[in-house]
Formats: structure tokens, C-alpha cells, sequence
């Protein structure tokens, strides 16, 4: 039986396709490197600076001065570049990225993304998330699809300071593969075996279900 | 003319309440050597520009800690919960910016310029409607052009003309800080006479770099940090 963490990763990495140009953020999607393929044809794109990351080093060979945006250490594949923060932002809104894979506090059903301020409590900051969502062809959003006090994160609208308005194409959680669509929140896969009420019941916005792989 | 400064003359410049930028993206390309200096040396309220808050006991958090900095112009502190808590206390002013933005407000000073047009966050709150512009018909948001009174920066390698290169991906916001003050101090582990480096290699001209510092040695902060290494 895969964890929460590993269900989330293991579903998101199939959303990478072959040719693309793809940022991770920080948390769980930068962990999605790690479920691709050593020979995948994919650049990784880093806001710190990096086209061409790649999974961490042999400890040997290890750069203390080459990690991604988290803090990971990684390495370039063959091709990289390494420019300054105003390039790899000049890369991100003239739209050249293809996806990128995002954490949530919250999500709803119009596609906006809250990532960047809980007031009073954790402001972790913007970083690159507001260019990203704003700029980049296909949001994907990777949560647990409640927090840690079992409260829904896929909410019928935003509550928390938005970090862009409707850029969410799709979101992955634990449960379930769910679209935004311009008739709200659709179910396409779910990923444990729960039943369509028992999956509503954890979700705040309404959902509708037209479920295309079948249930793991 | 040569740029060599001793470690503690070179930060003796910096006054208190000054605006002081610091490269780096989390530890590469973050002066601790430097930001050490001024930690001993004592300045208070600073104004810091950095990405990031460096994580707790390390680099720039180190400052915020000991109560030397003022406010924080920065892009994300997520990785630092001392800061997250000075921040939730009030001990210390926090500014966000997206982290392009935070970039190109810094290129534009850097520039000679004085502010560029976006449409970055106009749907958020970091957006007052006082920022907006109308300008031939569409909506923009105005952002300034955020320059500082000094900027810490590390090199990989410099010469003393202060010509500068950086390594992997410790390069991030250091050029763009290294324009955008008006005085910058460099810190490199190898400083050596001009000619050492082809031109078209150069990623900083020495000309906008006020003097340069030759560090005996690296602190283990510039080496690999264990609960980053992925076992």
C-alpha cells in the first residue's frame, strides 16, 4: 500500500510528456524528479537559475553550490544553462515552460491558488509561485486533499490571499485526479477505492465525477 | 587600481540603517563571510534585500536574530520558521515580492532605470490600487525600480580589477545586485591579477564593483548541508 506522499508523486509524474520544458516547486513536486526515468526527455526547469536540473548526485561528485529551488542538492544534465534570476524569470513569464507543478493551501473550483500566506500564522512568501501560476501553459496542482485537521483544501472558493486567479488546470491529491473545467471541479480518476459520497464529503466545492481509469 | 580590502575595512563602510542587498539563493551565492563581519561589527537597523531568509543560525538569519535588521525586502522565508516567528511577533518588517519581480526591480536600478510596467499579482493583494496604470487603453501594474546603498556579493573567482565569475547556481540575483547599489563588496576564495579570465567570461565587469575581499578559507556554510542530502 503506497503513502499518501507516494500515491501524489507516483500519479503526478505521468503528467510529465516527453519534449516539455517543467518547474517543481518547493514540497511535493520537487520530489517528482525522482520518479522519472533516468533517461526521460524532459528539462527541468529551476527558478534559482538552472535549465537541465537532474536528480542528486553520487555523494562524491555532490556541488554544494548547485541546488534547486528548495534547497536540494542536483545535478545538470547534458545541455544545461545556468543564468541569473531575472533570465529564469524572463523565461517564465514569456511563457517557454510547459508545466508546472504546484503545492496548495487551498484550491477551488474556479481554478484559483492559494500557496503564499496564512496571516498570522505561516507566510512562507510568494517565491516564484504568482509568475509561475500566472505564466505557465498547465497548473498542476499536487496536495493532500485535506490538511492535517482532515479540512477540505479543494474549496468552493479561495479564503486565504490569492497567489493567481484561475490558473489551475488540474489538481492531484492523495484521493483523486480532478479538472477544472468551466463547469467546475470534474473527478477523472480516483486513486483508493472510495466511494463518490465518501470523496465528496472530504471536498468542499462539488464535485461531479466522470471517472476515466479505472479505480486502483 | 587594485580593489583589495581587508575583511573588516570593507564592511566598516557600511553604516547603520543602511540598505544593504545580499546575493544568494539559499546557501549558494550567499556571502556568510561578509554577513559574518557585520554580525561581529555590530550595525543596526538594516535594511536587508535578499531571496530569502537563509535558513536559522546560517547567513542573513543570522543578523535577524541577534536584532540588526529592521526590515526584510525578500521573495520567500519558508525554510526559516526563527524568521516566520520574528515575523508573526512583530520584531521585524516583512516585504514579499514575487521573486521576478523582486529580480527586475533590482535589473531596472541597475540599469539607471526608474520602474518597468507588469501585469504580476495585479489580481492579489500585494497590488494597491495606487500601482495601477492605464496607459493606452490597458491596465498595468507599475513597479519601481528597487535600488540599495551596498550589496554583498560572493564570487567564485575574481581578479582585482573586480571582475567578477560565479559558479553553478550561486549566480542568481549576484549580478543583478551587484549593479543595482552603489557601493559593492565582494568576498571570493580566489583572487588573483587581471588576465586570468577571457573576456567574454567575465559575468560581471569589474566596474561596477567597489572592493573585493580574498577569504583565507570557506566555512562549513559553504559546504554540502547534511538534511539536504537525500538518502
Amino acid at each position: 500500500m503506497m503513502s499518501a506522499v507516494e500515491r501524489i508523486l507516483s500519479r503526478a509524474v505521468i503528467e510529465i510528456t516527453p519534449g516539455s520544458i517543467v518547474n517543481l516547486g518547493i514540497g511535493l513536486p520537487t520530489q517528482v524528479m525522482h520518479y522519472l526515468p533516468d533517461d526521460f526527455d524532459v528539462q527541468i526547469h529551476s527558478e534559482n537559475g538552472i535549465l537541465c536540473a537532474w536528480k542528486q548526485a553520487e555523494p562524491e561528485s555532490m556541488d554544494p553550490f548547485l541546488i534547486d529551488a528548495s534547497g536540494a542538492y542536483v545535478s545538470l544534465r547534458e545541455g544545461a544553462s545556468l543564468f541569473d534570476s531575472a533570465v529564469s524569470f524572463a523565461m517564465i513569464r514569456r511563457a517557454r515552460l510547459d508545466l508546472t507543478m504546484i503545492g496548495a493551501f487551498e484550491v477551488d473550483a474556479h481554478g484559483n491558488l492559494a500557496n503564499w500566506k496564512i496571516p498570522g500564522k505561516f507566510s512562507p512568501g510568494i517565491g516564484g509561485a504568482m509568475e509561475l501560476a500566472q505564466k505557465t501553459k498547465r497548473i498542476v496542482v499536487l496536495t493532500t486533499h485535506t490538511d492535517k485537521h482532515g479540512l477540505p483544501k479543494i474549496l468552493e472558493t479561495c479564503r486565504l490571499p490569492l497567489t493567481a486567479k484561475a490558473c489551475v488546470s488540474r489538481i492531484i491529491s492523495d484521493l483523486a485526479v480532478i479538472d477544472v473545467t468551466d463547469q467546475g471541479l470534474v473527478v477523472r480518476e480516483k486513486l483508493v477505492d472510495i466511494s463518490n459520497v465518501d470523496l465528496q464529503a472530504l471536498t468542499e466545492a462539488e464535485l461531479t465525477f466522470a471517472i476515466e481509469g479505472k479505480a486502483l | 587600481m587594485k580593489k583589495n580590502r581587508t575583511l573588516e575595512n570593507a564592511i566598516a563602510t557600511i553604516p547603520s540603517g543602511a540598505v544593504v542587498m545580499v546575493g544568494g539563493f539559499g546557501n549558494p551565492g550567499t556571502p556568510f563571510s561578509l554577513i559574518d563581519e557585520l554580525l561581529r561589527q555590530g550595525q543596526t537597523d538594516l535594511t536587508l534585500i535578499k531571496n530569502d531568509a537563509n535558513e536559522a543560525g546560517h547567513g542573513v538569519s543570522r543578523l535577524i536574530e541577534n536584532g540588526q535588521v529592521r526590515k526584510l525586502i525578500t521573495t520567500h522565508i519558508g525554510l526559516n520558521k526563527v524568521v516566520i516567528d520574528h515575523l508573526n511577533r512583530g520584531d521585524i518588517d516583512v516585504e514579499f515580492h514575487p521573486q521576478g519581480m523582486l529580480a527586475e526591480k533590482i535589473r531596472t536600478a541597475g540599469s539607471g532605470s526608474f520602474g518597468f510596467l507588469t501585469d504580476i499579482g495585479m489580481d492579489s493583494e500585494i497590488t494597491r490600487p495606487d500601482d495601477l496604470l492605464d496607459w493606452q487603453g490597458k491596465t498595468y501594474k507599475v513597479e519601481m525600480a528597487l535600488p540599495a546603498d551596498f550589496a554583498l556579493i560572493h564570487a567564485a573567482q575574481a581578479d582585482w580589477l573586480g571582475n567578477l565569475v560565479y559558479q553553478g547556481s550561486a549566480i542568481n540575483f549576484s549580478p543583478l545586485m551587484a549593479m543595482a547599489a552603489n557601493h559593492v563588496i565582494v568576498e571570493t576564495p580566489d583572487l588573483g591579477a587581471p588576465g586570468r579570465f577571457k573576456p567574454e567570461h567575465v559575468h560581471t565587469p569589474g566596474a561596477f564593483v567597489d572592493c573585493v575581499v580574498r577569504l583565507e578559507s570557506l566555512t562549513s556554510d559553504y559546504g554540502i548541508l547534511e538534511h539536504h542530502v537525500r538518502r
